[in-house]
């Protein structure tokens, strides 16, 4: 006799977490896109989101590969290197019921995707923007993203010469109505922030750390697990995962302290986590804490800054009810009768 | 007066970019397309944006013809750095009106030389001071409306038009066009023979540019998407959209049905168009050849992913940023394979404004059916200059939207469907659009490889099938995309196959190859590709086709040569490309000199 399998737990709209799941990682072990893709399912299962109701966009790199691990019942659309903001920003305009989530990486972001993804702040597209962050590229084995940090070395790369770029100013410099960076090994903060960034409407960028345990994992490198070890000081930031296991921080992680993490290969993060009376709506404030980060050699993470008032792209419209992308002939062909006013209008 | 010359003949005007002399040509050619005489006008205009010469030619002609000529019977000289080539074009018996302040020898006895006080006449004008300089311009259109015999309530019917029935423009444009007038009138004798009359060759025609029909088709076409990114030519298409778009395509409650963007670049405009199609909404975006390229890895990526979006490419001269304000029929067989991989795009050529219109609205119908990019290609000449046209024609096919399964539909199929498999038979599968709720709508798009689920798969076969099926689709396309135009004659000796804006130097060309005793020809006006049959059986029962177009390599020749390689041998090249619209002599003087071979 086969035993009765306990009822699955559903929630609110009657799914299990098995509905949010998405086809078997192809990522590295250890990877931490894959925590952020782990993260991304509790998070839409805990809010409860249909999936249907979500559509994924990507560009191209080991972090636009994520989409295919999770919400295998969401739209999706894996693009171009780079390109993912453009595609979101004409496809957010179909049907405004269903949600926009982007995953995008360093090296698709900041480098190739540069000019892109700064439009979309200032047009405040109304989508979550996720850019896995760690500082190479990893699809293409291991060369200089733009946000390694000077003096970087890496393998065949040698030492990195130029500054980095910082995503979240980068996004705030832009006019993005919410800014926000975490660590992938910080899986509640990122879980917390993911239900944050769904629940605005504008444009929300989530810079997480993520280290890739195969290219970035040089003792000293920012975006490694052991980095932050050395750099333990008081704003939250970002650790090293060890090779074949995702990087978990022990314990709670308060506000206002700083953790230092251990990376796969031994290298250490310094993360500093924004304090609990910061306030993310001083655009100033923001700035001035990721300057100040910036000089302490650490990565804040946190709600850096929001501003719920703006309208979005598809606000500054004035779209129908009804989703353009449900409209037929009748809504959409002037009637036969105009053909003469505007044959009238030429010449 | 030896004799007189009526309605055929072309005035070209020399002026400098950006004084004003726009709104003077276009009023000249306006009032003889009221006279009901048949006209063009072909805008020479430099890249810059004041200071640079600049020229506009009108062609008036009684029998229908509007090809660009580059005989000169009447020129206006307004720019003294230009006055001497100026006067050097005006044909011998013809017309030479300048302005009087340009003091600079003319020496030349065998044409009509007519002074225009310019300065004087814009001096006594009532207007401020700052548009004195623009109503200058107004001088030269009084003046040969007097000695042409253009009718002043024609012209004043053009001004109304230009400052949509704005009262004090009018009045102080006429005031000046009337003072010459009058001036011309006690000043000027009559020394030439070049004169207008009143036809009726122009009742029922409308008067308008390929890029305001383009727009204008793309709104009967119900377009819900279009991003752009500014260029030459291709500019006042999205400009167009903006325009009519309000007017045409909002609510009963005030909603607009649609979204213009303008986009960071090309590489965003068409990725944004490509996330539209792919959603569900009739998508497009409007450039010009360095667009084209910026776009290539889109196209390619929705040629793959099978995304329904409209691309008008507006051709300028290229290569690279070539003649950005010249026109020329170049980016055939970039588009034709655009995107690397095996890659075939379905290209629209309109050649006509109404075409333009046509194909507006036809290509989201193919875009939507195929779900691929579908290409339209016009250029400047067609897209930017002012064409007396066959008024638009309303849709006469709904609207297509292709195989689109909703909730209702999968709940018929029990949620089993697979968005690559090809169903039919025609290489087109099912999709699905995002907002659909049933569970098992949702695919993932890639630009990788996939099997007939959309799933990743680097699996040989998967790969093949796939593409191979891509292929088939693009047969369908064949059988689907506008057939020619033929207009064949009894007992043609020859054929010819031209496209888009080539076509009335080569309608032209025919009737003086029959003049000057050369072959009589058959006339096949190519308007899409891949190739419909229609084009095979052209060649075949031809012994000899000249392929006319306006591109360095004859782009069209080498894409028929490969379309039909059995036929290769008859297919003979006439191709030519210096930025300016092809003229019926030239093509004339092109086949005839291949003709004595
Ligand atoms: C136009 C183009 N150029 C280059 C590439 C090769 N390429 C693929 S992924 C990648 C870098 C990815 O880096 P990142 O976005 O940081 O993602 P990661 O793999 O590190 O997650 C590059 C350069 C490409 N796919 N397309
Ligand atoms: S190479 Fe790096 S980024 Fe790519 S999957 Fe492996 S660990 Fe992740
Ligand atoms: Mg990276």
């Amino acid at each position: 006799m086969m035993a009765t399998p306990a009822p699955a737990q559903v929630n609110k709209v009657g799914l299990t977490k098995l509905d949010y799941k998405g086809a078997p990682s192809t990522l590295c072990q250890g990877c931490g896109h894959n925590s952020i893709a782990s993260q991304i399912i509790a998070a839409c299962y805990e809010m409860d989101v249909v999936p249907e109701k979500v559509m994924k966009f990507s560009g191209i790199g080991c972090s636009s590969k994520s989409p295919t691990y999770f919400l295998n019942r969401s739209f999706g659309f894996n693009s171009l290197h780079g390109r993912m903001a453009p595609l979101a920003t004409g496809a957010v305009f179909a049907d405004l019921s269903v949600r926009a989530l982007g995953v995008s990486g360093d090296g698709d972001t900041a480098s190739i995707g540069m000019g892109g993804f700064k439009h979309a702040m200032r047009r405040n597209v109304p989508m979550v923007y996720i850019v896995e962050n760690n500082g190479v590229y990893g699809l293409t084995k291991g060369q200089f993203s733009a946000t390694a940090e000077e003096g970087l070395q890496l393998k065949h790369q040698g030492v990195n010469q130029y500054m980095p770029v910082d995503i979240c100013m980068e996004a705030l410099a832009a006019q993005a109505t919410f800014v926000a960076r975490s660590f992938a090994g910080d899986p509640k903060q990122v879980k917390e922030l993911i239900k944050i960034a769904f629940a605005h409407n504008g444009i929300a960028v989530l810079d997480i750390i993520s280290p890739c345990v195969t290219f970035n994992n040089q003792e000293n490198a920012f975006h490694s697990y052991a980095w932050g070890k050395d750099h333990e000081a008081p704003l939250h930031e970002i650790a090293f995962v060890p090779k074949l296991a995702e990087i978990q921080l022990e314990g709670e992680f308060e506000e206002g302290t700083v953790r230092e993490v251990t990376m796969h290969d031994g290298s250490t993060v310094i993360l500093k986590k924004l304090e609990r009376d910061y306030d993310p709506t001083d655009r100033a404030r923001a700035f001035q804490v990721l300057e100040e980060a910036q000089k302490n050699n650490w990565l804040v993470t946190g709600l850096i800054y929001i501003n719920p008032q703006k309208p979005t792209l598809t606000d500054m419209h004035n779209l129908p009810e009804t989703p353009l992308n449900r409209l037929t002939e009748a809504d959409l062909r002037p009637r036969p009768e105009t053909i003469a006013q505007i044959n009238a209008m030429m010449f | 007066m030896p004799h007189k010359v009526i309605n055929d003949f072309s005035i070209t005007i020399g002026t400098i970019n950006g004084s004003g002399s726009q709104t003077a040509n276009v009023t000249l050619l306006r009032a003889l397309f009221k006279m009901g005489i048949p006209v063009s006008g072909k805008n020479l205009f430099p890249s810059n944006i004041q200071g640079l010469p600049t020229w506009y030619t009108i062609r008036v002609s009684k029998d229908g013809f509007i090809a660009r000529r580059d005989e000169h019977e009447i020129v206006v000289a307004m720019n003294p750095n230009t006055f001497t080539h100026d006067l050097a074009e005006v044909l011998p018996g013809g017309a030479f009106f300048y302005a009087d302040d340009i003091k600079l020898p003319i020496g030349r006895t065998d044409i009509a030389v007519y002074p225009m006080p310019v300065k004087t006449l814009a001096r006594a004008a009532d207007v401020t001071p700052n548009l004195r300089d623009y109503i200058a311009n107004m001088v030269y259109v009084g003046v040969l409306a007097q000695i042409l015999g253009i009718e002043p309530d024609k012209i004043e019917q053009a001004l109304s038009f230009h400052f949509k029935g704005k009262e004090a423009p009018i009045r102080s444009n006429m005031s000046v066009i009337q003072a010459a007038f009058d001036w011309a009138a006690q000043n000027l004798t009559k020394a030439d023979p070049y004169q207008v009359e009143p036809m009726d060759a122009t009742a029922g025609y409308i008067m308008t540019d390929g890029n305001t029909a383009a727009a204008l088709g793309s709104i009967y076409g119900g377009v819900q998407f279009a991003a752009w990114y500014p260029i030459t030519p291709a500019s006042s298409l999205a400009e167009a959209l903006n325009v009519y778009l309000p007017k045409l395509r909002k609510t009963a409650d005030g909603k607009q049905t649609y979204a213009v963007l303008q986009a960071e670049d090309e590489l965003a405009a068409i990725g944004m168009a490509v996330g539209a199609g792919w959603a569900g909404l009739r998508a497009m975006t409007s450039t010009s050849g360095p667009g084209i390229s910026l776009m290539t890895e889109y196209a390619g990526l929705a040629y793959f992913a099978e995304v329904p979006v409209v691309v008008w490419d507006v051709q300028r001269v290229g290569p690279s940023t070539g003649l950005p304000t010249r026109t020329a029929q170049g980016d055939l067989t970039q588009i034709y394979f655009l995107g690397h991989g095996d890659t075939n795009q379905v290209m629209l050529l309109p050649g006509t404004v109404q075409e333009c219109f046509e194909f507006g609205w036809k290509a989201f119908d193919l875009a939507e059916h195929l779900q691929t990019p579908v290409f339209v290609l016009s250029d400047l000449d067609l897209g930017m200059n002012q064409w007396m046209s066959k008024p638009f024609e309303y849709p006469d096919t709904p609207m297509d939207r292709g195989k689109v399964l909703w909730e209702e539909d999968l709940e018929k199929l029990n949620g089993l469907w697979a968005r690559y498999k090809d169903v039919d038979g025609d290489g087109i599968s099912y999709r699905t659009l995002p907002g659909n709720r049933h569970p098992a709508a949702a695919y993932f798009t890639r630009g990788t490889g996939h099997d007939e689920n959309a799933r990743y798969s680097e699996e040989a076969d998967n790969w093949e099938q796939n593409l191979l099926r891509l292929k088939k689709k693009y047969e369908t396309a064949r059988g689907l995309v506008p057939r020619p135009v033929l207009d064949a004659v009894e007992g043609a000796q020859i054929g010819i196959i031209a496209f888009g804006s080539s076509t009335p130097a080569v309608e032209e060309a025919r009737v003086l190859l029959r003049q000057e005793g050369g072959p009589k020809s058959d006339f096949l006006r190519l308007r899409a590709l891949p190739c419909t049959p229609e084009v095979r059986q052209f060649v075949e029962s031809h012994e000899r086709v000249y392929v006319v177009e306006s591109n360095r390599d004859g782009q069209l020749h080498q894409i028929l040569t490969v379309a039909l390689p059995d036929q290769a041998t008859k297919l003979r090249s006439a191709c030519h490309t210096d930025g300016l619209p092809l003229t019926a002599r030239w093509v004339k003087d092109a086949i005839l000199a291949q003709e004595v071979k």
